[in-house]
């Protein structure tokens, strides 16, 4: 009687699948080890400064008593500036060359790869434009509106393109059904495409937010200033979070590299708290067609 | 007369037949005339003639690839959606031209309404579903009552009365089906388009459907597609068998190879082509 064997005859490709797979766990571990020794060094190092008097307080000669409130201010104002003007800007250029445009015009191709290729240019080539064209171009000074627009151009790429996913993933189905009860264009857009494609659209805006808020070098070239002692306003001198951190680090004084060390904590407890709040919204209304 | 098709009592065919008013008694409320339909220049269905009468059920039988979705969706505008679409031919509903320039396409849909193949709820609750009509054409008035008379009519309402809020994803394959169904009898169409209503359902779900069929018969004029040759004969008062022709360089088009009423396609159909498919010959 013989009994079925399920034995490989030789080990096909066992050599090369452990190889991958420690290559796999190298990279994850490359990645982990780089974020965590960054978090260790960053906490251990700037902890002692973050308290009330770095949230509340305007920076200072002393860094006892320096903080960090203007540049918290304005990132603020920043983040809800950009969410005002890039978030419309992106979902009305993906419902457009989602639900209206036609491929077969040259404009909408050209349209596409260029909204593709501006996710790629570096943000310091923004902050050149910015520079020439809002502030100088047309007068509007070195102000907070304009940094707010330029990180609104610095994003625009990056939501356009998730707004497009999100309204991409609703399926067509939908949209027929919607038109078989009479509705109009605008109302299978507006009733049902975008209520849909929402939770995509923010997790993508969120995180384009986030990006944006670490961004450093576009607010120096269009006039972020590394000392503002006052609260910020929409039309007035303004620094930014990343901005003051890399004041405060390019100074001698040791106790102003622990202070920016500290800013830096501030930073990414902003970034991760709203990165966590993208996850959440993506698990809470998550669609199972 | 002999059974033609396992499963359906040819007495009861003909019995229910009989019960039809006479063809000169007949309301037509689609007239097609010399109907094709090609996707960017390729002819996908050419030279349809026919009447569908109010208050019957039509379906439309054929082997995949005969047009015939393409064609139940030329009743409600559909194909304007499909980019490349040309209609040739005339429909006129009651007298008018359906393609005429002046047509709103909102309009027909709002009197001709659709059923979909795989069950397509809207991603919002049960109540919000069946509302979305009467919501996009202004039919706000007693907003409760018209959503809960669709719910009854669909034969769903005793299922879902205590959980209007609840998500239509919650509800089974079938229960969404009546769901899209009430969703339709909501805006009070003339006429329902059913696009193969129970081929993604079970046999029980199925079922229900039909039984639904019948009981609607009597308010709305139904046209049904389906691949289930048993369907259609315990469902349909009229039928249409569609066949495949292949043309020059093996490309398909789907042509009407005959209409008449549904126990005569059964039993003593005319054309060869009917026979062998309604016989299982179809090969």
């Amino acid at each position: 009687m013989s009994v079925t064997t399920l034995r490989a005859e030789r080990p096909r490709g066992r050599t090369s699948s452990a190889v991958f797979k420690a290559f796999l766990y190298v990279s994850i571990g490359v990645g982990i080890a780089t974020l965590g020794t960054l978090l260790i060094t960053v906490v251990a190092k700037g902890w002692k400064y973050v308290d009330l008097v770095l949230l509340l307080e305007p920076p200072s000669a002393d860094p006892q008593i320096a903080g960090a409130r203007p540049a918290i201010l304005a990132t603020i104002y920043l983040g809800l500036l950009l969410i005002a003007f890039s978030v419309p800007i992106g979902v009305g250029t993906a419902i457009y060359m989602e639900e209206y445009a036609n491929r077969d015009r040259w404009y909408n191709r050209l349209l596409e790869v260029n909204i593709q290729n501006l996710a790629a240019v570096p943000s310091i080539v923004y902050g050149i434009l910015g520079l020439a064209f809002l502030v100088r171009g047309i007068g509007l000074g070195r102000v907070l509106l304009a940094g707010a627009m330029i990180l609104t151009l610095v994003v625009l790429p990056t939501v356009i393109i998730a707004a497009r996913e999100a309204i991409r993933a609703v399926p067509d189905s939908i949209r027929q059904g919607a038109y078989a009860l009479g509705a109009t264009k605008w109302q299978v857009i507006w009733r049902q495409v975008l209520p849909a494609a929402t939770p995509g659209i923010a997790t993508g805006s969120i995180l384009a937010l986030s990006r944006a808020l670490g961004e450093t070098a576009p607010l120096l070239l269009v006039g972020a200033l590394t000392y503002v002692s006052f609260d910020p306003t929409i039309l007035g001198d303004f620094t930014a979070l990343p901005v003051q951190i890399y004041q405060w680090v390019a100074r001698p004084q040791e106790d102003f590299r622990v202070l920016a060390a500290s800013g830096i904590i501030v930073l990414l407890a902003i970034l991760l708290t709203l990165n966590a709040f993208a996850i959440w919204i993506r698990n809470r209304y998550q669609r199972k067609w | 007369m002999s059974d033609t098709i396992p499963g359906v009592s040819m007495d009861r065919l003909v019995a229910r037949q009989q019960q039809l008013p006479e063809p000169s008694q007949r309301d037509v409320v689609f007239d097609v005339d010399d109907l094709g339909v090609s996707y960017s220049g390729k002819p996908a269905l050419k030279d349809v003639n026919l009447e569908i009468y109010r208050n019957f059920v039509t379906a439309f039988i054929g082997p995949s690839g005969c047009g015939k979705s393409t064609f139940i969706r030329c009743f409600n505008h559909m194909n304007a959606l499909i980019p490349g679409a040309k209609i040739h031919g005339t429909i006129h509903y009651h007298g008018a031209d359906l393609y005429g320039s002046e047509v709103d396409p909102v309009e027909v849909r709002k009197r001709i309404g659709m059923v979909f193949q795989k069950p397509n709820p809207f991603p919002k609750s049960i109540y919000d579903n069946v509302a979305f009509g009467p919501r996009v054409l202004g039919m706000t008035d007693d907003l409760d009552g018209r959503v809960e008379r669709a719910l009854e009519h669909a034969a769903l309402w005793d299922e879902v009365k205590d959980r209007l809020k609840a998500s239509a994803l919650s509800l089974s394959g079938g229960q969404q089906q009546r769901l899209c169904i009430a969703r339709c009898l909501a805006v009070e169409p003339e006429v329902i388009l059913m696009d193969e209503p129970a081929s993604a359902l079970d046999p029980i779900a199925t079922t229900r459907i039909e039984d639904l069929m019948h009981a609607l018969k009597k308010d709305y004029t139904i046209v049904v597609v389906t691949h289930n040759m048993q369907q259609a004969a315990r469902v349909a008062d009229m039928t249409a068998f569609f066949s495949v022709e292949r043309g020059e360089e093996g490309h398909r088009t789907g042509v009407l190879v005959e209409y008449d009423a549904t126990p005569k396609i059964f039993t003593q159909p005319s054309d060869s082509r009917t026979e062998d498919y309604v016989t299982g010959r179809f090969g």
